[in-house]
């Protein structure tokens, strides 16, 4: 066991430490309370100066715009990014969600094409997965690709979709064989959110914000160059991209500079007449929670140990998912009760404390409880394929589309969903 | 470098402990033990000092395996596995003072016999109060005929009973802050020397009280340099805070397997209630709950020998969440099991309750926790 920078790996955190310090936007207003506009300008140029400087993608092959580094130097970066309280980046599915799962089941074309542009932030990307009738439930989804000589043309709909408002990319999910069962007539397609017949119909979020979207497909054509994986066999490459999304969701960098911020605010915060921070109540909940965030800062090293050591990850993910999202929440809750009458006003009063953050902060880590694979579809996951308990007793599957073969046995390994 | 993981030979002696508890010590010796005299299984201590087990954290030139705390946290963690009693971490801490702090005269005298299991040693270091800082040290030692006279009652001292070494906890001094504190070696057959067994609901581990009436012993039974050893005397309290913290994710991760075995034969409305979402979604919180803690427990222990100025935070930090996990995962448990679960002929009872021993041991989550807001200086 050993958790020390060799010489070489000190230099280089000393080296990110100094660029971080002259680099990182000195803010007055967190980037979440910015209007829309701004704030995606803002977050694009951000992620821009960190590529340039040569901080992002560090593990991955230089071909594809990476810096060809290992695993390790990625975490001191992580590490100096909490340290330096740095903002996050806008390409965060890009980066972590389709850009792993296209170095590992993309075409060379592809990779070529599209990785260098998620690191820039030139491309943004967004996921087309939940449907109106496929949430946890995912693989019932109707969502029409048929194949038409070299193109498909997409037809369907899909739903709770962040960021396509500003996305020019999205990788989806599409139903190739409504024939076959539903598991395995799915296809990976990667679309172009400016191509004509994709509409995008915003919907507002509890906290008030754009963040998500519905996005209608009416004969939407993608080249069929842009299927990732086999055809009507996009289930397997879908898994792998949720593999990233539940450990990006979890991200132990954005949970430690959450609590950083509550312990702040609890040492400025006036409680009964003193900082908040020296009451007795209070610092039981800020150490409780400084010791939930220090184990998943371990527990994350320890799995990227076994990764290093080629061990599979099993359902770690599933684990990070549930256990990371909800300590997030606890994070906000705390604020919120540290905050007292002033913990609900919104961010258009100048009285609330961090202008508002906190509220925010608790739905939208609310949210991302649900969002991502439920915390009951985690825990199936979880009990099922990490304990080996019996499977749900299921009804009878429906069929995916109007029309179509009763499909056959619907409990297929690798199931993200599961009924929840 | 990020390698945080067991070596090969880590990963061997845990594997080796566990097969062997599980031969050495099955629910039967927990219960037969539970009920004898002593509370002390003599088959598994000599099989245990057979192993070296106790010598672990012993330098090789002084007759150890100097090896670490993170293996003394895998020993410690089958142990826990196994709910197994004895005075195994209480024989630790004294080893530990020993080889941290103790002149060679006291080594000579009793290291090669702490370590090969002819003599159980304990650490006394509460009083009535229960005060855990330092504070609670109030027992008087002054100073007479060349050497020390110790009178007061210390409490909640672990394996007393059995104990032929006690080290004491008392003040030279005094005041009642961390100067003054002086550590003493005490042998249990020294006049005015007795020992109260106190009733425990842990039918696995035993505590008793220690009545000490003017008591003389030589200068030599100083361990450390008088009315400075509280530092070392923290120390101790962090080791065995690493070593209950491993105890306790055993012991979890034991009453989760039980669970899921129990859920996958037991059958209700015709089918394993293991298939009810009900029961799945509160074994899956228990993984959520261990899982990650085990890193937690990793970490608590190389610190000590690592990184010394983490050691005291990784220490309060782990003894406080692992307090949480193991007596939520017995609860859990024994919901699971239903009506099987709450009675004293099935096993899981064992686990419970030596959950909650282990949790109030050596601080509670609360003093842990204030522990912890202090030391990141809220």
């Amino acid at each position: 066991m050993d958790l020390s920078d060799s010489p070489e790996e000190a230099t280089f955190r000393r080296t990110v430490r100094a660029w971080l310090g002259a680099n990182v936007p000195r803010r007055t207003r967190h980037d979440a309370l910015l209007p829309e506009p701004e704030r995606v300008t803002r977050a694009k140029a951000w992620q821009r100066r960190v590529y340039d400087a040569g901080w992002l993608a560090l593990a991955w092959p230089h071909e594809y715009g990476g810096q060809g580094a290992d695993v390790v130097r990625q975490t001191i970066v992580n590490e100096e990014w909490v340290r330096a309280r740095a903002p996050q980046l806008i390409g965060g599915m890009g980066i972590q969600m389709v850009g792993p799962t296209l170095i590992a089941h993309g075409t060379e074309a592809q990779r070529r094409r599209l990785l260098p542009k998620i690191l820039t932030a030139e491309e943004i990307w967004c996921q087309g997965y939940s449907e109106p009738g496929a949430g946890s439930d995912l693989a019932s989804l109707r969502t029409r690709a048929e194949l038409c000589d070299d193109q498909f043309v997409v037809n369907g709909q899909k739903i709770w979709t962040s960021n396509a408002q500003f996305a020019d990319w999205m990788f989806c999910l599409v139903r190739t064989d409504p024939e076959a069962p539903k598991h395995r007539g799915i296809s990976y397609l990667l679309v172009d959110m400016h191509t004509p017949g994709i509409t995008v119909r915003p919907l507002v979020q509890m906290t008030g914000d754009p963040g998500f979207n519905e996005v209608f497909f009416e004969d939407v054509r993608v080249p069929r160059a842009n299927l990732v994986g086999q055809l009507h066999d996009g289930w397997t490459v879908a898994n792998a991209t949720l593999f990233h999304e539940r450990n990006m969701l979890s991200s132990t960098t954005r949970t430690q500079q959450l609590f950083q911020r509550l312990v702040r605010r609890a040492q400025r915060h006036q409680r009964g007449g003193r900082p908040a921070s020296e009451d007795a109540v209070v610092r039981q909940r800020l150490a409780g929670l400084a010791i939930r965030v220090e184990t998943m800062r371990l527990e994350a090293y320890r799995q990227l140990t076994d990764t290093i050591r080629g061990r599979r990850p099993g359902i770690n993910a599933s684990v990070n998912k549930l256990v990371g999202c909800e300590l997030n929440h606890d994070i906000a809750r705390a604020a919120l009760e540290i905050l007292g009458d002033y913990a609900w006003l919104a961010k258009e009063d100048d009285r609330a404390a961090d202008g508002g953050l906190w509220p925010i902060d608790f739905m939208f880590a609310l949210g991302l409880i649900i969002g991502g694979g439920t915390a009951q579809v985690q825990k199936n996951i979880i009990a099922e394929r990490g304990l080996g308990m019996p499977r749900e007793v299921r009804p009878a599957p429906v069929a995916a589309v109007p029309g179509a073969a009763a499909p056959g046995p619907p409990a297929v390994p690798g199931t993200p969903g599961g009924a929840a | 470098m990020i390698d945080f993981g067991l070596s090969d030979d880590q990963a061997a002696l845990q594997r080796a402990a566990r097969e062997l508890l599980a031969a050495e010590c099955p629910p039967a010796l927990v219960r037969e033990t539970g009920a004898s005299a002593d509370g002390v299984p003599r088959g598994l201590c000599r099989t245990i000092a057979a192993q070296g087990w106790l010598g672990v954290l012993v330098p090789e030139r002084l007759g150890g395996s100097g090896l670490g705390t993170l293996e003394l946290a895998l020993l410690c963690e089958e142990l826990g596995r196994v709910a197994a009693p004895g005075p195994f971490l209480a024989t630790q801490l004294v080893i530990a003072a020993l080889v941290r702090a103790g002149s060679a005269a006291q080594r000579t005298a009793w290291l090669p016999r702490l370590v090969a299991g002819e003599a159980v040693g304990t650490l006394a270091h509460l009083e009535e109060s229960d005060r855990h800082d330092a504070g609670g040290v109030a027992l008087r030692a002054r100073k007479a005929r060349g050497g020390w006279v110790l009178s007061g009652r210390k409490c909640f001292v672990p394996e007393a009973q059995a104990a032929d070494l006690l080290l004491v906890a008392a003040r030279s001094r005094a005041g009642s802050g961390e100067r003054g504190v002086s550590l003493f070696l005490v042998e249990r057959g020294t006049a005015g020397v007795r020992v109260v067994p106190r009733r425990t609901m842990d039918p696995t581990r035993r505590t008793g009280e220690l009545v000490l009436d003017e008591v003389a012993v030589p200068a030599g039974a100083l361990l450390g340099a008088e009315g400075e050893t509280w530092p070392l005397l923290e120390r101790l309290c962090d080791l065995a805070c690493v070593a209950i913290a491993a105890d306790s994710l055993g012991g979890a991760q034991r009453v989760l397997e039980m669970a899921v075995d129990y859920s996958r034969v037991r059958h209700q409305f015709g089918r394993p209630i293991g298939s009810f979402q009900a029961i799945k979604h509160i074994a899956a919180e228990m993984v959520a709950d261990v899982e990650p803690a085990r890193s937690l427990v990793w970490w608590s222990a190389w610190t000590q020998d690592a990184r010394p100025k983490e050691a005291a935070r990784a220490a309060s930090m782990a003894k406080a969440s692992l307090g949480d996990v193991y007596s939520r995962t017995a609860r859990r448990s024994v919901e699971i099991h239903g009506g099987i679960g709450f009675t004293w002929e099935f096993d899981l009872q064992l686990w419970f309750k030596r959950a909650h021993a282990s949790e109030l041991a050596f601080g509670d989550p609360v003093w842990h926790r204030e522990r912890v807001a202090r030391l990141d200086g809220y």
